[in-house]
């Protein structure tokens, strides 16, 4: 797999000076069980960034399901356990606004009336990041050494916009390489009608609202579609897919990581 | 699935296969969210402003028995009358009242989103009173015999079209023989038409965006200059307000102007802010109302204070949370089944009319969290939505199954290693359901997906798995 992947720098002192910093990888369930691809993206990234990664193997899911559901306990029991799995590294890292939000604005909610576990809440939203936004902010990636010649659009997947306003980082990643040009689509940042279990309880809206977004990006007349989180991802791509369309859609990590000639989420692997 | 939610997705489906309703609703989204982005680029002080609403807002709630006792005093000092309703019922009745022993026979009225929550046009129309809409959306929507869709534009969605064959169908018979088409000329007829009635009206009913406890007024903010008509002209004026809506001084409404026609419509100011302050003075003016009643209507809202909803009673309904709503805008507001649509409606649903008449409501919502950006009093309505999911949860509305497949996830996410020992099968039979074309067509109880998309296909195993697979060969 490293073969394919391209490098990135950041400046060298700053590499040198994360040498001992370690992020531990929160996964996110959907990546680990749907597209491991795009952890292997966000893990190589991390690493050419100079950072140590570690993955721990006590982890599934930050609880957002069950607390957007309005299940406290269990959100807060799953908390606990991604708290005690993560408080002790230099940062976390998130491939996802939606996860990154929940851990980073939600956590602490959890624990408004418990001083013990607020306290902690509150130490690992402090260094919880999505992906994007930590290669940007605190990695300051500079340059990203290779080359795509192809176009593309971004989707705003609206956690990451509306609860950690990002905005402008993954947007300034790829503008680092090389021969991709990005095409706005109108309303960008709309919801794409996923909205986690929302999407299998009112099918018919979601399908409006996929509908409309789908055709946002058509428009654009983009290769692909580019987002940082996999379940607004998986429901383009599986809107596009089921009309026929051609525009591939990947993770903003794989295309960074130079994953371009991987088959695109739902695009069918010619190595099988 | 309750009878409730039934009728819920019954509307809703009604609503997406309405293309009328699609090009009207595409055609208002642009045009709010905009220039409400444009005003608020305008005004680099908003952001403070909103703040400032919030602190006022929040300020009288938590004297909310104060301020509404200081405002009484001030209006039975202007000479007008205060009236206490404890639920819609009271209200209406109250109204009602009112109007039949002055002997009403037609009334005027202007837009007022609480006289739609107290159902007071049904229950005066059962008493033999003609009572007449006066704001442009309200009036379509009454000729249509249809609810407000949107509380600040009650027919935004209907177009321009259905408006024409609308007004030709009822104005004909009064005398108007062209079918008018151009907005402007829509609009003067609606006009000429309304005049008449604005003359002959005995008593005239609005709402209140605020009511000023400094000085016992109450303030609508209208662009029609309908309300004035229908408040000075009749000889009576009554003015219905939920309890929430009164503040503490004219100061205090200076602030309140500037973010709502700018969360609103994307004004600077409304057209007309109007202030009604009592009765006309005896003998010193000829014009105004001979008497002024006030119609103070709780419904619910006093047992919002002190909740975990009470931040919901700030909201100066400006339906910038309904403009920027994904699924608002999807499928209009009549397929919430409720006076109050949108975010805002979601949350304030369930408060008023209960939790099991409305139990998809707080559901029926992606959490992108663009309503709570984009609400000039800080109103965290996502927060309060997943609130109300809690509530359900506690009185287990939602579906057994549901829950069960839900406590069974859980389990597994508590158990990482056990879930990924479990997880593996299904992700590897998923994977060879989809290798070949990419994609699954269907996948059991996923329906919900795959009736209009494809599922991408997962790889054949977990990150996790080849992860841990991947860190041995190093090792070794």
């Amino acid at each position: 797999m490293e073969a394919i992947l391209g490098n990135i720098s950041s400046n060298t002192e700053a590499v040198a000076s994360f040498e001992n910093v370690t992020i531990g990888f929160f996964v996110t369930c959907i990546v680990d069980l749907l597209r491991p691809s795009v952890g292997f993206a966000a893990i190589h990234l991390l690493k050419t960034a100079g950072f140590k990664v570690e993955v721990p193997a006590s982890q599934a899911c930050c609880g957002q399901p069950a607390y957007n559901s309005g299940n406290e306990s269990s959100a807060i029991s799953i908390a606990r356990q991604v708290i005690f799995a993560f408080e002790n590294f230099d940062y976390v890292v998130v491939p996802s606004g939606s996860c990154a939000g929940m851990v980073r604005e939600h956590y602490p909610r959890l624990f408004s009336s418990d001083v013990l576990w607020l306290d902690r809440a509150r130490n690992l939203a402090s260094k919880t990041y999505e992906l994007n936004e930590f290669l940007v902010d605190v990695a300051r990636i500079d340059s990203i050494q290779h080359s795509i010649n192809k176009t593309c659009t971004y989707h705003d997947s609206c956690s990451g916009l509306n609860e950690l306003g990002i905005h402008k980082q993954p947007r300034e990643l790829l503008s680092k390489l090389e021969g991709l040009e990005l095409r706005e689509m109108e309303e960008a940042d709309e919801c794409c009608g996923f909205g986690g279990l929302f999407c299998v309880k009112y099918p018919e809206i979601s399908t409006r609202i996929v509908d409309r977004k789908v055709n946002n990006a058509l428009s654009t007349g983009a290769d692909m579609l580019l987002g940082g989180d996999l379940g607004c991802l998986m429901n383009i791509a599986g809107y596009l897919r089921r009309m026929g369309s051609s525009m591939k859609v990947f993770h903003v990590a794989e295309i960074l990581a130079g994953m371009v000639d991987n088959p695109s989420i739902g695009e069918k692997d010619d190595h099988v | 699935m309750n009878a409730a939610s039934t009728e819920f997705r019954r509307r809703v489906r009604m609503a997406l296969a309405d293309d009328q309703l699609k090009q009207a609703m595409n055609r208002a989204k642009g045009g709010f969210v905009l220039k409400r982005q444009k005003a608020i680029a305008e005004f680099p002080e908003f952001h403070q402003m909103r703040d400032a609403a919030r602190d006022i807002k929040d300020h009288v709630l938590t004297n909310l028995d104060l301020y509404l006792e200081i405002y009484e005093k001030k209006v039975l000092e202007n000479g007008g009358e205060v009236h206490w309703a404890r639920t819609a019922e009271e209200a209406s009745s109250i109204v009602e009242d009112l109007c039949s022993k002055s002997g009403a026979r037609k009334i005027t009225k202007g837009k007022s989103m609480v006289s739609e929550e107290i159902n007071l046009n049904e229950k005066l129309e059962k008493s033999g009173i003609q009572v007449i809409e006066t704001d442009l959306g309200e009036y379509i929507v009454q000729l249509a015999s249809e609810k407000p869709s949107h509380i600040i534009a009650p027919a935004v969605h209907k177009t321009r079209d259905q408006i024409s064959k609308l007004f030709y169908q009822h104005h004909k018979p009064l005398g108007y023989a062209n079918c008018v088409s151009e907005r402007k000329d829509i609009v003067q007829q609606a006009r000429s038409v309304l005049r008449n009635h604005f003359v002959e009206s005995d008593i005239g009913i609005t709402g209140a965006n605020f009511l000023i406890a400094e000085t016992g007024s109450s303030v609508i903010v209208t662009n029609e200059g309908n309300g004035d008509l229908t408040s000075t002209l009749p000889r009576m004026q009554i003015v219905v307000a939920g309890i929430e809506k009164v503040i503490p001084s004219l100061e205090d409404l200076s602030v309140f102007l500037r973010v709502l026609a700018r969360s609103a419509t994307g004004q600077e100011m409304s057209a007309y802010t109007s202030l009604y302050s009592g009765p006309r003075a005896d003998n010193t003016y000829e014009e105004g109302p001979e008497q002024y009643h006030v119609v103070l209507v709780d419904n619910g809202r006093s047992s919002m204070l002190g909740s975990e909803y009470q931040s919901m009673l700030r909201c100066i309904r400006c339906g910038a949370c309904l403009n920027h709503c994904t699924v608002y805008n999807a499928i209009g507001g009549h397929a919430y089944g409720s006076i109050y649509p949108g975010p805002m409606g979601s949350v304030l649903t369930p408060l008023i009319g209960g939790y099991e008449n409305n139990v998809d409501l707080p559901n029926a919502c992606t959490l992108n969290g663009l309503c709570k950006t984009s609400c000039p009093v800080h109103i965290p309505l996502p927060d309060l939505l997943r609130q109300h999911r809690t509530q359900q949860q506690r009185r287990k509305l939602s579906p057994f199954t549901g829950r069960l497949i839900f406590m069974i996830w859980v389990y597994l996410v508590r158990r990482p290693h056990f879930y990924q020992i479990v997880l593996a099968l299904p992700i590897w039979l998923l994977n060879r359901l989809g290798r070949q074309r990419g994609v699954i067509k269907w996948i059991p109880l996923a329906g919900g997906w795959t009736s209009s998309r494809d599922f991408p296909c997962p790889s054949a195993r977990t990150f996790q798995r080849e992860w841990r697979n991947q860190m041995r060969q190093f090792n070794d």
